[in-house]
């Protein structure tokens, strides 16, 4: 009788450290992971079939559901893809207004991720406090479009609609308070020898095997690589903000840590940045075909409501051809592949989510090493299965 | 830990046209006739390959040291059955990316119905997945793919969601025939 060496664990769907509805087949030798194998798919809503069957406009809601961490970031690849296919720039502040709206995402999503990591680690009172800023983002959320979590705000051509007044006050007081709130999060957890046994050397991958799998994001520059598609391919005018790229050299969950606690920092500058910049203007470029008229020109101008009319039931065209855009969402390289036929609604929209491609890496950090390491490795990547699935 | 790219001053200067000729004309030289046909759009490189050269060209602009496209950044599929021009039905497009150089190129092979597509794991292994998810959605096979089966659809789904002729609102037929 032949005796079996190993065993097969099945972690998830329904486990709460894997982040959603991610599974993970173990196969374990003691508690040594010979072999992980992760299986997906059971959040997948079809929502590049969706966006082929709704007109341009219509398909910024679906994006949110994507990374839903990051709904803006989502929101924003989709119409500068769109923007990009149309030949079309936004003004200076709606530009300035994305920037500002995006960074403040990136700090939610890097909030989330921190307080959920340190939770499947075993810091449970990082979550409180992470919760606490979050709260405040999605409160700026609320205030510029009523919607705290799939806000929909930006718009092909512009914004939703310009910043409620009082506005820039408030993320002021944010910004101010918002340093000292990192270094709370640092003082619970960066010299801590609980959270440094953790992670130090846990998980590590070597940079040239990070990019032979396609990480991107903190993943990728916690192993040296300074790829930020904001430097390399700025767009809403990133190249004139200044920040750093945080970059580390050993690629263990430690590191992903700290470059991410590293990026908050630089997307607080450039909130900073941003508000500074912030000077009244057209929020929409100026085109009827893009752009509804104002609501209390549809009472006297006939040709307002013939352009109210078309964009709502018609929508707008986009010459045939193709782009890809990209921009860096708080998880790595978020891409657009979009596909015009000429018609109001998209031939082809292909989102190249990095929490996909990064998940595939998993194996080659998590194989060899214990089980609760897998854990700690998980909530390193920042996974976010509503985009893996899609 | 450190930092680069200080301030936009000492940046990098973006991708300029002199690179993207660079790419197309090291193409043509070591290809010539494989380029099947070759776009500029939005900055961007369109070539349409032939499947037999597609693995040698993409080896190429990998291992090429003034390309170095070390980082494929998506491969995906186009149903082209709604397009005028429809035949070979199928597209697959792959994405690729320079770190180094910060230069992109969108490479794109056409196939029939059921014809093969030969998969690129050998030149960048990040393609494993992205073509187990055409397979899945579109069914266009990859041949010499280690693990060629469906990733988001369940197992046992019938047919390619993706595909143009497979309906919006299909009946969830699958979940009836789950035994009770």
């Amino acid at each position: 009788m032949t005796v079996a060496r190993t065993m097969t664990l099945n972690m998830g769907p329904q486990h709460p450290s894997t982040h959603g509805v991610l599974r993970l087949v173990l196969e374990l030798d003691g508690e040594v992971v010979v072999r992980c194998e992760p299986h997906i798919g059971y959040l997948h809503t079809g929502i590049e079939k969706g966006l082929e069957n709704k007109r341009y406009q219509q398909g910024i809601p679906l994006t949110d559901r994507l990374d839903y961490l990051a709904p803006l970031s989502n929101n924003l690849a989709y119409v500068l893809a769109i923007e990009k296919a149309l030949g079309i720039e936004p003004p200076e502040r709606a530009q300035t207004i994305r920037v500002l709206l995006t960074e403040l995402t990136r700090i939610k999503s890097h909030l989330v991720w921190l307080g959920t990591h340190a939770m499947d680690v075993g810091a449970m009172s990082v979550f409180l406090y992470c919760f606490r800023e979050r709260e405040q983002i999605l409160d700026m959320y609320e205030a510029v479009s009523g919607q705290r979590l799939m806000s929909s705000y930006f718009r092909v051509g512009g914004l939703l609609a310009d910043l409620p007044p009082g506005f820039e006050g408030k993320v002021q007081a944010f910004l101010t308070t918002f340093p000292a709130r990192v270094a709370e999060y640092e003082a619970l957890l960066t010299q801590n020898p609980l959270w440094r046994q953790r992670t130090v050397g846990i998980g590590t991958i070597r940079a040239a095997d990070a990019v032979a799998l396609g990480v991107s994001g903190p993943a990728l520059r916690a192993c040296g690589v300074a790829y930020d598609v904001r430097k390399t391919h700025p767009y809403c005018g990133y190249e004139r903000y200044q920040f750093e790229v945080p970059i580390g050299k050993v690629g263990d969950v430690y590191e992903r840590y700290i470059i991410r606690i590293a990026e908050m920092r630089q997307s607080h500058r450039i909130a900073i940045q941003a508000l500074q910049r912030l000077a009244p203007g057209p929020i929409n470029v100026a085109d009827p075909k893009l752009i509804p008229p104002p609501k209390q020109l549809l009472k006297t101008s006939m040709e307002a409501l013939i352009h109210h009319f078309k964009l709502y039931s018609e929508g707008f065209t986009v010459p045939a051809g193709e782009v890809y855009q990209t921009i860096e969402s708080p998880k790595g390289e978020l891409g657009v592949y979009l596909v015009s036929d000429g018609s109001n609604r998209p031939y082809r929209v292909h989102y190249r989510a990095p929490s996909f491609v990064n998940l595939q890496a998993l194996p080659r950090m998590v194989e060899g090493r214990l089980v609760a390491d897998v854990i700690a490795v998980i909530g390193s990547l920042d996974i976010v299965l509503g985009e893996i699935d899609r | 830990m450190g930092v680069t790219g200080e301030g936009p001053e000492d940046r990098e200067p973006r991708a300029e046209p002199a690179g993207e000729g660079l790419v197309l004309q090291r193409l043509r030289e070591q290809f010539g006739d494989a380029l099947r046909d070759v776009r500029v759009s939005h900055h961007e490189i369109t070539i349409l390959l032939g499947v037999q050269d597609l693995v040698r060209v993409c080896r190429y602009l990998k291992d090429d040291a003034d390309l170095a496209f070390d980082f494929l950044s998506s491969v995906t599929g186009v149903d082209r059955l709604r397009l005028p021009e429809n035949s070979p039905r199928f597209e697959v497009v792959y994405h690729l990316y320079s770190i180094q150089f910060k230069r992109r190129v969108r490479l794109k092979v056409r196939v029939h119905e059921g014809e093969a597509v030969p998969s690129v794991i050998g030149v960048w292994e990040s393609a494993n997945w992205h073509e187990r998810e055409i397979f899945d959605l579109f069914g266009v096979p990859f041949e010499g793919h280690p693990d060629l089966r469906r990733i988001l659809m369940p197992d046992d789904w019938e047919g390619h969601p993706l595909r143009k002729d497979y309906p919006v609102e299909a009946s969830p037929k699958w979940w009836e025939e789950e035994p009770a």
